[in-house]
């Protein structure tokens, strides 16, 4: 195997830095604040913008888009030391999603207008895609883009779980051109700028408590240049941003696994029944052995899955399923087993081990459930 | 020390001149070649091309020249099973001689020890078992009873071992016996090598539930094995003991791990599903899927399971070669792989549904009778070389640091 799944010293630096970084500036504590305060953005434009200063926001993109040309390889460090301390800013919704759209089909005029604030952290970008009944496939959607009279088009639909879709400065937004809502051709996406007319955009509540939106479309009115890549075509480009995407919540996802089993680990070594420490009984070593085990294994296969894609190594579709799968799993087992493990105490809100479990479920139901990649695994090797 | 690329260029020379040529292709385990007194011959000219490698060092690579080996590096050693696996050729000796009990007497023999033993092994001439387990010492090995009571140079030595691999088809064993009946379990052990020609010492293989007989039951009634075979001292047997464990582990995360890893990825992608597709056919719209989503989604599991191992074998192979310390994922290779195996076993026996239930005879082809007793024999591989709860315990205690009860 050609792909090398050691760290190489730069990308080790850059884990140890930002590991450092979101430990300081954004703890647990942070997330529960921001929840019980109803604060209605969800995450800090500061901390994102401190994050663009690091460099970090460029780290997927080429050099010719203002990036650091890191790949995915890159990102996961940044996405997995956001997942250990569950730090909340638009990583993956403005840089990972509408960004990578932008670099891998906006024009120069849009790239220039969104891309390049984006990667400053000056912007933030959302991606509306998601639809009430579409659950995980990219392409089954009812929104509508009509031709207008103006040469533009006329955008009329209602996207959810939009993510970082409250107060974002602008949405790429997908909405069906030709065919039926379920036909493979016909979809096509538009930049459309927070201040447009008709565009309603309402907080969601979620159980992770971020920052996810309806965005309603009513008679939106978009010029012919806010169609971002090819008109009908659109299908592929949201496939492969949303594969790209998907890498990197599975990073989130194994920083967050991993933190919730060291919590556990460390009750395990310190909470005693029975006059004895509760770690020393088998039945609960056993469970914590197979658990370090399933997140040896997420870790790996999101590793492969993130340089693959980088190489544009043609497994690589099938690896993301294989990342997303395992992810899943495993982190829901942890979240379950943390829960389980710290017992009473970890049914109760004052616990932090509460925001594991409703972050692994939401990270599950994002971009497709273990089941949805095993499906999408088997069709893309053709049984 | 030769370099790795001219290293290279010699293994190439002999194999293409110098080894039988009727070899070439044939690097299947099936082929592998044991040696011994009276050597089984997979192939006619394995002992004759077992000599020849032995001659130029290359059954023993990393050993010390002086002992038959080639005195090279790990790398070298790895340079050879790369160039054997190119040129299609089987290793050209195998066995707990060169896996076991050699390494363990390069780490505790004496000079007189590794002399007598160690080009016996590299040359293939004596065949090794492992006395380890007795039918009431399993996970407990420690609790181990077979008997050794001196009398003037010779230990004599009373008891029972289980699970001898291959015992009925080995020369020497190396055997854990109980030294001092009155010294803390693992204090009064002692590691002893004993010819099994000597009068007292009798092996019958064990029927397993897959028809095989690759175990035997030893027993020892007064049988007789020197002082000077004692390895690392007298009652440092359990130290000597761990360390042959360790030895064995690689060998097993080897089979499961590394290069079951190399063999797997290089054989047909989706090579469960074109089986299942045999038996279960398509759906009727043409999408080519299996016409079992049940079977589909089992099928796909561990697919994606194998394809995550293998990814974390790779992984700390890198991190190996990137100079780190192998890291802790390394622990699971045994528990997993073996867990995995057994999945695979159990997946393949679904597809073939009743086709699966063949024994022997009539109404099944060979490669249905041949995988309903590999799935068998794959329930014996979480028991075997540590029990997968032992394991787990293992990284519980190593890995995960917790506490002991």
């Amino acid at each position: 195997m050609a792909i090398q799944l050691s760290l190489t010293e730069d990308q080790a630096m850059l884990q140890k830095t930002a590991n450092a970084f979101f430990s300081e500036h954004s703890p647990l504590t942070r997330l529960r604040k921001l929840r019980d305060s109803g604060d209605e953005l969800g995450y800090n434009r500061e901390l994102f913008q401190q994050m663009a200063e690091l460099g970090w926001t460029a780290i997927p993109f080429e050099e010719r888009d203002g990036g650091l040309g890191m790949g995915l390889a890159g990102a996961i460090l940044i996405s997995e030391a956001m997942g250990r301390t569950l730090a909340v800013e638009p990583y993956i919704p403005s840089i990972l999603l509408a960004g990578q759209v932008l670099a891998l089909a906006g024009t120069p005029a849009q790239r220039e207008a969104w891309l390049t604030p984006a990667i400053a952290g000056e912007k933030v970008l959302a991606f509306a895609q998601q639809e009430k009944t579409s659950r995980y496939s990219a392409t089954n959607v009812q929104t509508k883009a009509a031709p207008s009279k103006s040469g533009g088009y006329t955008l009329n639909g209602e996207k959810h779980g939009v993510l970082a879709g409250a107060r974002a400065d602008a949405y790429l937004v997908s909405a069906r051109t030709s065919g039926d809502s379920t036909a493979v051709n016909g979809v096509s996406l538009f930049l459309v700028p927070a201040n447009t007319p008709g565009l309603k955009v309402t907080r969601q509540r979620r159980i992770d408590s971020r920052n996810a939106a309806i965005v309603e479309l009513k008679d939106v009115q978009v010029g012919a240049d806010a169609l971002v890549g090819e008109k009908d075509g659109a299908g592929k480009l949201i496939e492969s941003t949303l594969e790209r995407a998907t890498v990197a919540l599975c990073g989130e996802m194994i920083g967050a696994m991993t933190a919730a089993f060291d919590s556990t680990l460390a009750y395990l070594k310190e909470r005693k029944q029975f006059n004895v420490l509760i770690g020393s009984f088998q039945a609960l070593k056993h469970r914590a052995a197979k658990m370090f085990i399933e997140i040896e294994l997420a870790r790996s296969a999101t590793m492969l899955a993130a340089r693959a894609l980088d190489d544009n190594d043609p497994e690589g579709h099938a690896l993301v399923s294989v990342a997303k799968a395992r992810c899943s799993d495993a982190y829901v087992l942890v979240a379950n087993e943390a829960v389980q493990l710290f017992a009473g105490i970890g049914m109760t809100d004052e616990h932090d081990i509460g925001f594991f479990i409703k972050h692994a479920r939401t990270c599950e139901l994002t971009f497709g459930d273990a089941a949805y990649h095993r499906d999408r695994f088997a069709t893309l090797n053709g049984y | 020390m030769v370099e790795i690329e001219a290293f290279r260029q010699q293994v190439r020379e002999f194999l293409e001149k110098e080894a039988p040529q009727s070899l070439r292709g044939l690097n299947d385990p099936k082929y592998a070649y044991w040696g011994g007194r009276k050597p089984e011959l997979p192939h006619p000219d394995a002992q004759r091309y077992c000599e020849l490698a032995a001659e130029r060092g290359l059954t023993a690579i990393t050993w010390p020249k002086e002992y038959g080996g080639g005195g090279l590096s790990a790398a070298h050693e790895r340079a050879f099973h790369q160039e054997l696996a190119k040129l299609g050729f089987p290793a050209p000796l195998t066995g707990f001689g060169l896996t076991m009990i050699g390494p363990t007497l390069l780490q505790f023999g004496n000079d007189a020890q590794k002399a007598e033993h160690l080009p016996q092994i590299v040359r293939g001439k004596i065949r090794w078992c492992q006395g380890y387990s007795e039918p009431n010492a399993g996970s407990d090995l420690a609790s181990l009873a077979t008997s050794a009571v001196l009398d003037g140079d010779e230990y004599v030595l009373n008891g029972q071992k289980v699970w001898t691999s291959y015992g009925d088809k080995s020369d020497w064993m190396f055997v854990l016996v109980r030294s001092d009946p009155t010294a803390k379990k693992q204090t009064g052990i002692t590691f002893i090598l004993i010819d099994m020609q000597n009068p007292g010492v009798e092996v019958r293989p064990i029927l397993l539930i897959s028809g095989a007989s690759p175990f035997c039951e030893s027993f020892f009634t007064d049988a007789r094995a020197k002082v000077k075979d004692v390895v690392g001292g007298l009652n440092n047997g359990w130290t000597v003991a761990k360390a042959l464990l360790g030895h064995e582990r690689t060998m097993i995360a080897n089979v499961f791990g590394a290069s079951g890893g190399a063999r797997n990825s290089n054989d047909k992608k989706n090579a469960i599903a074109d089986i299942a597709r045999e038996y279960v056919g398509e759906v009727a719209d043409g999408s080519h899927k299996l016409a079992d989503p049940i079977l589909r989604d089992a099928i796909t599991q561990v697919t994606m399971d194998t394809r995550c191992f293998l990814a974390t074998v790779a992984r700390n192979a890198d991190n190996i070669k990137a100079g780190h310390r192998p890291g802790p994922e390394s622990s699971m290779f045994k528990v997993y792989g073996t867990e995995l195996n057994q999945r695979r076993e159990e997946v393949l026996l679904k597809i073939r549904g009743p086709q699966a239930l063949g024994w022997e005879g009539a109404g099944y082809t060979k490669e249905e009778l041949d995988k309903t007793r590999e799935w068998l024999r794959s329930r014996g591989n979480t028991i075997e070389g540590g029990t997968s709860e032992v394991q787990l315990n293992i990284i519980a205690k190593r890995v995960l640091e917790l506490p002991g009860d």
